[in-house]
């Protein structure tokens, strides 16, 4: 049996007797005895270290690790700075709980400090929180921070990735709030049809930039229409594509959220990734979760605090603003890092190579008889047609130790690069769905 | 201490990317031309600052951390290398299920072990974090009575020494939320939820043992109450540590509940986290749960349940803590699992015992892995407060316990020691606590400073709520 108990069998009956008890049983004696645990329940008996490691290196290597990765769709393979790693491995963050004892917690107060102030300074937003727990609830809660008394429906493009529209559609059914998806026309969302649903209770829209498709939409027309319709005008960005393309600030968004995985974490079968959530100072006080505020201790010397605390579950309880309480802390602390370590001109670099290598992607696939479904300007993914079926790309290239895009249809591939693919990998990657192609059309 | 920003220097900065070897794009219209303020710093530089401030923040790892109802028990080393293999790591979640074998069975085994542990049939690991699990769990219940045509069932019973996620949850699921009152003994008062129970009760949400770490020995009682009455109960998981492996929730009448693997399963609390609330239910719910379940005996599938709520998070959950949670159950076993509860329990016991001389404990009784100490008297005494004592904590190395809670006990401090303390640990923390004491009684105003050893000392909280200053200014 592993354990972590610290205390001897033998400490352990000498505590039990200066409590003036003379077995473990009697700390139990409140439970029925009729629902008390049979001794024979079906849990194995506990194992060393050593078999532990043994059984679960054996489960991960029934994994497939795919060394050339052509998939994005909500989750993305980036390189990774070793600082990034090295840092957020140090125990003092790691073992730490949610800092509500500042005096001793400074540390982590300032890096989320610091990290909010990178997350306004990528959205172009007044004021972020510290986190929730990944893109999907963060859209969700910002869906909810735009409800009032008259203003109940919710809004969501067709465009947007399907995993986000089905949890801001099952808060939607949790509070009781009308939700509605706008249809999508070739490859954005339908203008007109946006238009149409904007009634007066509308409460907020939300659309994603870049899409699901890859492609960037007229998400200045989209605001417009929203505000001319007084409803919140929500945007879920890609926080890479962030440090070239317009922000959510520019394009004069009330909220921007968006998944923070690409910004350090791993793919890690879909978490522990990170929701990244801002604001303007209008909707500060309707921000979920931590937001931590910079002040001062008696001597004047700077502190950090959690602070605006009225908002939430702990002090207001039935009427607090959402319910969360831990968040991803240790997602954001990778994210601030990540970010420090590319700095500014990194962090772009970063975003054109993304671009430089997928738009390469996609003249390459076309000259291989692919073709690309959507004309519109894309970011770093784009969906193509197949002249034969995708399976048989995708199954040729899984052979090959490529991951490539993921099947949106018999016939329809979604692709992503990223700056971690080189030039050479794509053009093996071409060649090999060049060879499928000719081969079985 | 400097911030990022007030660090480097314009130009300096790392070398990560290679050059680009193909065309740039350009993206027109759709550019960004705000100036990206972001730091410009060397390696070392950035080493620095995160070292500086990981001396500047404190973990399990520091030493004694009794922080109450938070369970922050030591975090194996094993568990962090085991959810580094780029076998788990480096898995794309959309990869195609027969390349993601292990990780369906990761789940499997992990969704297959707790269930025993909490007498439940099915398991979700879609919720990221306790009060995300309350809220899943709680659109079970909903989702069940809406698929009997029960519309009228719209109220949450929920304790007054319940969690504050507990009525905020409720209110997300779309319930109202009704408090009923604890009994002088600090549990449920039977007659009052014999009042609360009526054709529109949707369920109770309850702790067992509860936030005051006392076991409900109504508890079949309770849920028989509530059942009765066609609602549901819901079992707050976090103060599961106390009785895994002695009891289960789903033995005491309880239909859905949510697991903290954070804390009660070893996984680090990361600063906030990321934790994992995974939720588990009786056979007659997993109908109604979220997402994907995994399906299948040799070939493990995913297959999502017939009427779901849908998803509550995008992909499976914080997949990469559940690894850790696995790896822990295993290594624990069924022996091991009681082991840690029992001294969790014990350890509790230890130091209410030895503290009661001094300090007035809430609800005296059969204390289980936590206790709740009262400073109402000492603060009418001498003026030392809760906080105060608190703070005072702090100057010897020990985290403060939770402080100002449970609701109903005032100038609350709520201690957890844990299992993974030893006993010099307790006896000089008892110590910690009793020279406190006497300082609380000669020189009170020494508490009122506290802390003094610390990097800063009490920062001015409402000064940052007035004039909320939430990020450094470039200007």
């Amino acid at each position: 049996m592993g354990s972590y108990v610290v205390s001897t069998k033998e400490e352990q009956q000498a505590m039990l007797k200066e409590v003036g008890l003379e077995s473990m049983d009697q700390l139990f004696s409140e439970i029925p005895e009729k629902v008390k645990l049979n001794k024979q329940w079906k849990l194995p008996e506990g194992i060393s270290e050593m078999e532990v490691m043994n059984i679960m290196e054996e489960l991960a290597g029934e994994n497939k690790v795919f060394s050339h990765i052509f998939r994005g769709a909500g989750a993305y393979a980036h390189y990774i700075p070793a600082i990034v790693k090295s840092v957020t491995s140090k125990e003092e963050f790691v073992t730490a709980y949610t800092p509500y004892q500042a005096e001793v917690s400074q540390g982590i107060l300032q890096s989320i400090f610091e990290y909010q102030t990178m997350i306004c300074e990528l959205t172009g937003m007044d004021v972020s929180n510290a986190s929730v727990y990944d893109g999907a609830t963060a859209a969700a809660e910002a869906a909810a921070m735009c409800l009032q008394r008259k203003k109940n429906k919710i809004l969501v493009s067709r465009t947007c990735h399907p995993d986000v529209i089905e949890v801001m559609k099952t808060y939607c059914y949790g509070n009781g709030t009308e939700f509605q998806v706008v249809p999508e026309k070739d490859g954005h969302t339908d203008l007109e049809a946006l238009k149409q649903l904007l009634t007066s209770d509308v409460a907020g829209f939300y659309v994603q930039q870049p899409n699901y498709y890859g492609i960037l939409e007229d998400y200045e027309t989209m605001g417009r229409l929203v505000h001319e319709a007084k409803g919140n005008y929500i945007m879920g960005c890609n926080p890479i594509s962030l440090a070239v393309l317009k922000t959510p600030g520019e394009y004069g968004a009330d909220i921007a959220v968006g998944e923070g995985q690409p910004l350090g974490m791993e793919l890690g079968f879909g978490g522990p990734y990170l929701g990244f959530m801002a604001a303007t100072k209008e909707m500060m006080r309707k921000l979920p979760g931590r937001i931590v505020g910079e002040t001062q201790d008696k001597e004047g010397e700077r502190a950090f605090v959690l602070t605006l605390q009225g908002r939430e579950q702990h002090i207001r309880r039935e009427k607090a603003s959402s319910n969360v309480c831990s968040n991803q802390a240790l997602c954001a602390l990778t994210a601030s890092v990540y970010m420090a370590a590319m700095g500014k001109s990194g962090m772009q670099e970063a975003a054109r190579q993304c671009a430089s290598k997928a738009h390469y992607l996609q003249k390459s696939l076309e000259e291989a008889g692919l073709t690309l479904k959507y004309s519109q300007s894309f970011f770093h993914e784009f969906l193509t047609e197949t002249p034969v079926a995708a399976a048989q790309i995708l199954d040729a290239l899984e052979e090959k130790g490529y991951l490539g895009g993921l099947p949106l249809g018999d016939r329809e591939i979604l692709w992503c690069a990223t700056e971690k693919n080189t030039k050479q990998e794509i053009d093996d990657l071409v060649e090999i769905v060049k060879e499928v192609c000719q081969t079985w059309n | 201490m400097e911030l990022i920003f007030e660090k480097g220097a314009k130009g300096r900065g790392l070398s990560i990317l290679p050059k680009n070897e193909l065309a740039p794009v350009d993206f027109g219209c759709h550019s960004r031309e705000k100036e990206l303020n972001l730091p410009q710093m060397s390696e070392n530089e950035l080493s620095r600052h995160y070292t500086q401030l990981a001396k500047r923040s404190r973990g399990v790892n520091d030493g004694f951390y009794p922080l109450g109802s938070c369970t922050m028990k030591y975090n194996p080393k094993i568990n962090e290398s085991i959810a580094g293999l780029a076998g788990f790591s480096k898995i794309h979640p959309m990869q195609s299920q027969h390349t993601t074998q292990g990780c369906l069975k990761v789940l499997k085994k992990a969704e297959e072990a707790l269930c025993e542990i909490t007498g439940m049939d099915g398991m979700t690991f879609q919720p990221a974090a306790g009060a995300h699990g309350e809220f899943t769990g709680l659109l079970l219940i909903k989702a069940y009575h809406l698929s009997r045509g029960n519309v009228g069932r719209k109220k949450i019973i929920v304790p007054d020494s319940a969690h504050g996620t507990n009525p905020a949850s409720a209110v997300m699921a779309g319930f109202e939320v009704v408090n009923i009152p604890s009994t002088k003994e600090g549990i449920v008062d039977l007659d009052a939820l014999r009042d609360a129970v009526g054709e529109d009760t949707a369920g109770l949400m309850l702790t067992n043992p509860n936030t005051v770490g006392i076991f409900d020995k109504n508890i079949l009682e309770i849920t028989d109450i509530v059942h009765e009455a066609g609602g549901l109960n819901y079992y707050d998981g976090a103060n599961l540590n106390a009785i895994m492996g002695q009891v289960r929730p789903g033995d005491m009448g309880f239909d859905v509940i949510h697991l903290n693997l954070h804390k009660t399963f070893a996984t680090p609390h990361g600063g906030g986290g990321p934790g994992s609330g995974p939720v588990g239910c009786k056979a007659f719910l997993a109908e109604f749960l979220p997402g994907c379940q995994v399906a299948g005996e040799e070939e493990l599938y995913f297959e999502k349940p017939k009427h779901s709520v849908g998803k509550v998070k995008a992909f499976y959950g914080n997949f990469l803590v559940v690894v850790k949670a696995l790896a822990y159950i295993l290594n624990l076993g069924c022996d091991g699992i009681a082991e840690a509860s029992q001294n969790a329990v014990l350890n509790a016991n230890y130091m209410a015992k030895k503290l009661m001389n001094l300090y007035d404990i809430a609800f005296e009784g059969n204390w289980m892995h936590e206790f709740v100490m009262s400073l109402e008297e000492l603060k009418k005494k001498t003026g030392v407060s809760a906080m105060d004592i608190a703070k005072g904590l702090l100057d010897y190395g020990i985290h403060p316990p939770t402080m100002y809670f449970p609701l109903i006990v005032h100038e609350a401090l709520m201690v957890e020691p844990t299992e993974t303390e030893s006993r010099e640990t307790l006896d000089r923390a008892i110590e910690v606590f009793e020279k406190l004491y006497d300082q609380a009684q000669k020189e009170p105003e020494k508490l009122h400073n506290a802390p003094v050893s610390t990097p800063v000392g009490r920062p001015d909280e409402v000064k940052a709520a007035r004039h909320p200053i939430l990020r450094y200014s470039f200007e």
